[in-house]
Parts: C-alpha cells; structure tokens; sequence
C-alpha cells in the first residue's frame, strides 16, 4: 500500500504578519510545514509502523526550491520520498492546486491521499474536496480518528463533526484530511495494533538520525508543464487590508447591569 | 543571518526539532524545576526518543550522528526553554561519553554508551576533587588494584548530574606522576561504597543535579578501566575542546535570549512617558548589547565550524570560552538593569540568565587557565 501525503509550506503561525502596501510582505518570515499536514505525516507513519501493510509514504509539496526544507522535515520525521512540483506556492488558488495534486495522484496511484483539513495561512479548506471531485474518489474530510482494515481495502474514518465524532468507513483508495485530534495518543489504529499502544501525543520530533537519513532520500523535482496541466488563475486578490481594531471593553458592577447591555446595548440576548 | 553560511540544511532542521522539544517540553515547566532544583528522569526518556540526546554521538552506539555544529545548535535552542540547569543536566553524558570515545575499547563502549542515550541510564563525569580543579595533576582520589579489581578511594565534588548518574566516568590517581599517573575507571552508582550527596545548592543551574561524591573503597572491575593505566590526562585534554566550546554556546546563546528579553521589555514598558526604547541611553545600550552578542556568535561559529571539520584548535577555543562567557555577564548584567526592579525578581527570565551565566568563566576550565593557554601559544618568548 502506497500513502500520498501532501505538505505545503506557511510562514510560521508563531510570527506576527507584516502588511506591507495591499499584501502581506513574506521578507524575513521563518517558514514551516503547515501544521495539519505535519498531522496527516504523522497519521501515515503510524499507519505505517503498526500495520506493517504500508509500504511506501510519499510527501508532495508545491512551490520554488526553498521548500525543499519543509520536504526534507517531512522526510526526517520517517517519510520515504518526496516530490516537489515546482511553482510559486503563494499564488496559487485552491483550483491550481487541486490540478497539480490530481496530476500527481494519477502518476502515483496511491491508495490513500492523506491531507491536512486545511493550510493555517489561506484556510480555504477546499483543495482535499476539489481532488476528491476531480478525481471522482471517495472522500472523509476532518479526521480525528482513523483505523484501517487488515486487509488495507478501507479505512474507518472518524470525522469530528459538531456535537461528535462520526465514523465512516470508505474503501481505498480515497481522499482523507485530518485534524487536530489525529495526533493524539490512540487516534490511529490498525489491525496489527497492539491493544495498549500508545504514541506521545502531537507529531514526533525530527530526530538527528532521521535528518541525516533524509539527507539521502530521494526528491523527486517534476515542473508543472511535466504534469501536463493547464493553470489559470481563478481567484484574484484585489486588496489586502488589517481588519479594523477592536475598541476597549468594559468592566460591569454588578450581573444585572451585564445582563441589562447584553440584552440592550450588544442585543444578543 | 550571519553564521548561515557555517551551516548546511541538517542543522537547521534540527534546530527546528530542538526548539519546539524546548517549547512543548521544558518551558511550561522551567520555572517550576528551577525552584525545585531539579527536573524528572522522564525528561532524558523523552529526549532520547526525540534524537536530542548523544545528538553529536556516533550512530554506531545510538547517537545521532552529528558534528560540534549540530551540539552547538542544540545548546542555543534548548536554552529558549528558560533553564540552563535543564540544558546543563540534559548534557552532562556530553562531557562524559567523549572519555569514552576516546579511550574506550569497543565493547565497553557498546555495553556504556547505547543505555544513555537511550536515555535509560544517566552519565557523569568526575573530574574536580575538593583539593584540585582547574589543577587536574593535584587529583588525590586512588585507585588500587587488587586482583581482577581496582578499589577507589577519595572524593569528587561539583559534579553535574552526580546525584543522579547510573555511571560516573571518574578520573583517578594509579600512579605518583603528577600527569602521568591518572586514568579513568567507569565507576557504577549502584556500587557498594559509593554515595552521593544531596545536592549542592547553587547561585545558578538551578535545576542540574551538582554533587559531591564518595568513594569508600569502591571496588571496580578491570574491564572498565578506561585505556592503560596512565591514558587519563591525554583523555582530558581531548575532550576538553568540546567542552569549552559547548560553554562558549551556552555563552552566546544566553546572551542572546537576555537581548531579546530587554528588546521586547523595552518596546512594551513605558517611562516618561515613553516606551523605554524611546530612550537614546536604551536604545545605545541595547545597540552595544546587540554587536557583543553577534561577535561572540560568529566567532563561536567560526570555531565550532573549523573543529568540526577536524581542526585542533585550543588557542581559539579557549578565546571562544573567555570572550563568549564574558559577553554573557555584560549582557545579562544590562537586560536585568534595562528590566530595572522587575529584573531583579525571581520570576524574570534575565534575573535566572544573570545567575546562570556566572558559572561559564568558572567551569570547565576557568577563564584563568583558558587566559594560561592562550598565552602559551602567544609569541612571548
């Protein structure tokens, strides 16, 4: 079984953003794997270690030579190759990039397209959903858990939704994101799962070891025009501006007095 | 950034690695453990399994692999935890184990080293005695042999991790010669004869285990005798480098969280009506703050760079350790003043930086002896 795991590449979340005329100025900003797909990395490795069944996980990522970088942390952290299209990751809308990963899975034929929910800087949440459509696959988006069959023929999905968690089970292949919950201690089971396995929660650190190993493996460099895909801009920015400062709050004496502008002066009540 | 250059991809990613691992692992607790002197065993564990541990240890034995560089970065990025004690304790097999790489034989090390870095058991060194330091050829505790064992006898002192170390690679006298007459036994803790002390209450470190060491007629077999009777000194001067540098880190990577401390203090606190970097006397201040901090840096860099591409340099080393431990009690001193009344209370990063950084012109060589080495290799004579 093959797992295909994209990673795109953010100004690190930590940061505070600078903008500069109508866009948000990228000079000077430290950058690292969106968090969420650091998530579906770390939600392949266990699939992997546990179940024995996966024999491959590929890490793409899109964008100029820099993130090589992001690529290499993945394939620290235990991934075994990466792929890097090469484009300009900030421009890129969330059509573009569903035909770039589309193309990519068509080359690929995994069984499991693992993507994070959503990238912490557009927040589109759309690309999983558009690949999913255009490749006409199954999908189950906002996973928090996942067990996959010993036969590697489906994966039970549980997908965080209001109010609960819902569990679908999908045959393979198909598209999954993950979210947040996916790192914690049990959330990734399969049939090779010992009863009392447990990982430490959040995404494993990239060992010095694992750096070093990384060094070696292999990148694969394809150029849009290899893929074969035509990529013309959907959506433009027009402008880009801060939203407008919240004013000060005040202090109530009393829960009367709080209850009386709930009620009169916010109107929620 | 200036020491770019110095580096290559592996390092960055592992100071990645090494920064979130002090984020998640030691900062929301590095107050807590500074006042309580100490820090759980579990934190070894989880830095073993994080590949921080014996990060520049060969991988023959379980390490990572790494160069003087990668252990340089580590020291920078742990310290944004907030606890050199944390840092110091962490790293104490990284002045113990390179004894043994240097004079061990192959299945010593395989039955030594793979435990600590698995993070199962923990490594000490034990060098300094009561009666000598710095004066390594004063060293007094014995060691006789008797039959297929040596028997110890003496006492160690200011030994990081001592109160807690499985194994302490201890440094003793086998024969009169000032020199040549020490060599290095791995000592087991568990041992009968051996204690440790409580541990010593320190200005700073807070958090690392120092303690004093008795060896009662400690019996130890022959097969951890380290090298032939007499290996010990040349041992010491070996890895004494290594040291040096890593103190020289700790220097600059000190110096550096303190600035960006005061920089942050002095944009946010206001006085006369200003903050206190609209101030030309705060703002000069950090000005000369700023260029100590990334001279001693590049320098550091410069250095690491050039032993970890096999050069021996003692002359340069012991300038690294001198000049960057004295920028970090220059710096630390003036983001505690910048930080006024604030800086001098216990909850304040600087005020811990302000202590901690005290002992890096003290150990592993004090500036002293470092100033002695420099100038013998000066054309004086």
């Amino acid at each position: 079984m093959k797992i295909l795991v994209t990673a795109k590449r953010v100004p690190d979340p930590e940061q505070k953003v600078k903008v500069q005329g109508d866009a948000i100025d990228l000079s000077g900003m430290n950058f690292v794997v969106n968090p969420f797909d650091e998530y579906a990395v770390e939600a392949a490795l266990r699939l992997k270690e546990s179940s024995g069944a996966v024999d491959e996980i590929v890490v793409l990522t899109i964008g100029s030579k820099d993130v090589t970088q992001q690529l290499r942390s993945c394939l620290a952290m235990g991934a075994d190759r990466g792929i890097l299209v090469e484009g300009d990751d900030d421009s890129l809308d969330s059509e573009q990039t569903a035909r770039i990963i589309k193309a990519v899975y068509e080359r690929e034929s995994p069984d499991l397209l693992l993507m994070g929910k959503q990238a912490v800087d557009g927040d589109n949440n759309q690309v999983a959903q558009l690949v999913a459509g255009k490749l006409d696959l199954p999908q189950a988006c906002f996973a928090g858990q996942l067990e996959l069959e010993g036969d590697a023929s489906a994966i039970t999905v549980g997908r965080e939704i209001d109010g609960g968690m819902e569990f679908k089970k999908v045959p393979l292949p198909s598209v999954v994101t993950v979210d947040l919950r996916i790192v914690m201690p049990t959330a990734v089971k399969t049939a090779g799962s010992k009863d009392n396995q447990e990982y430490a929660e959040g995404p494993r650190y990239a060992s010095l070891k694992g750096i070093m190993q990384a060094k070696k493996k292999k990148i694969d460099e394809i150029s849009v025009g290899d893929l074969g895909v035509e990529l013309e801009q959907w959506v433009k920015t027009t402008s880009v501006e801060t939203p407008p400062s919240r004013s000060a709050g005040i202090k109530v004496e009393s829960v009367d007095e709080l209850v009386d502008k709930l009620q009169n002066e916010a109107k929620v009540l | 950034m200036l020491v770019k250059p110095f580096l290559d991809e592996s390092h960055e990613l592992f100071r990645e690695s090494c920064t979130r691992f002090a984020e998640r692992e030691i900062k929301p607790y590095a107050y807590e453990w500074e006042e309580a002197e100490g820090f759980p065993r579990e934190l070894y564990f989880k830095a073993a399994k994080a590949g921080i541990l014996g990060a520049s240890m060969p991988e023959a034995y379980g390490g990572g692999g790494g160069d003087v560089l990668h252990g340089l970065v580590m020291t920078e990025s742990l310290l944004r935890g907030g606890s050199s004690g944390v840092v110091a304790g962490l790293g104490s097999l990284n002045i113990a184990l390179p004894v043994l790489l240097v004079l061990a034989d192959e299945e010593q090390k395989q039955r030594f080293i793979p435990p600590v870095l698995r993070g199962e058991q923990i490594a000490a060194l034990g060098v300094t005695e009561p009666g000598a330091g710095s004066d390594v050829s004063g060293l007094r505790l014995r060691a006789r042999r008797d039959g297929d064992d040596y028997v110890l006898s003496g006492s160690k002192t200011f030994i990081t991790s001592g109160a807690v170390a499985d194994i302490v690679v201890t440094l003793a006298r086998t024969g009169d010669h000032p020199h040549d007459g020490l060599t290095f036994f791995v000592v087991e803790t568990a041992a009968k004869g051996f204690s440790a002390s409580k541990r010593l209450k320190k200005t700073g470190w807070r958090a690392s285990d120092t303690a004093e060491l008795s060896y009662d007629d400690v019996r130890v077999p022959v097969r951890n005798r380290l090298g032939d009777e007499g290996s010990g000194f040349r041992a010491v001067m070996q890895t004494f480098q290594g040291e040096r540098l890593g103190l020289a880190a700790f220097g600059h990577g000190s110096a550096e969280i303190a600035l960006d401390e005061a920089m942050r203090y002095a944009r946010e606190r206001e006085a006369f009506g200003r903050p206190l970097a609209g101030h030309q006397v705060t703002r000069h201040k950090l000005a000369e703050m700023a260029t100590e901090v990334t001279v001693a840096k590049a320098f550091n860099y410069l250095v690491a760079r050039r032993v970890a591409d096999g050069a021996y340099l003692p002359r340069e080393v012991s300038m690294a350790k001198n000049f960057s431990s004295s920028v970090a009690q220059r710096v630390c001193y003036e983001a505690v003043q910048i930080f006024g009344g604030m800086g001098y209370m216990r909850e304040t990063l600087v005020e811990r930086l302000a202590r901690d950084v005290r002992l890096l012109p003290i150990g592993g060589g004090t500036q002293e002896i470092m100033n002695e080495v420099i100038s013998k290799m000066l054309p004086l004579r």
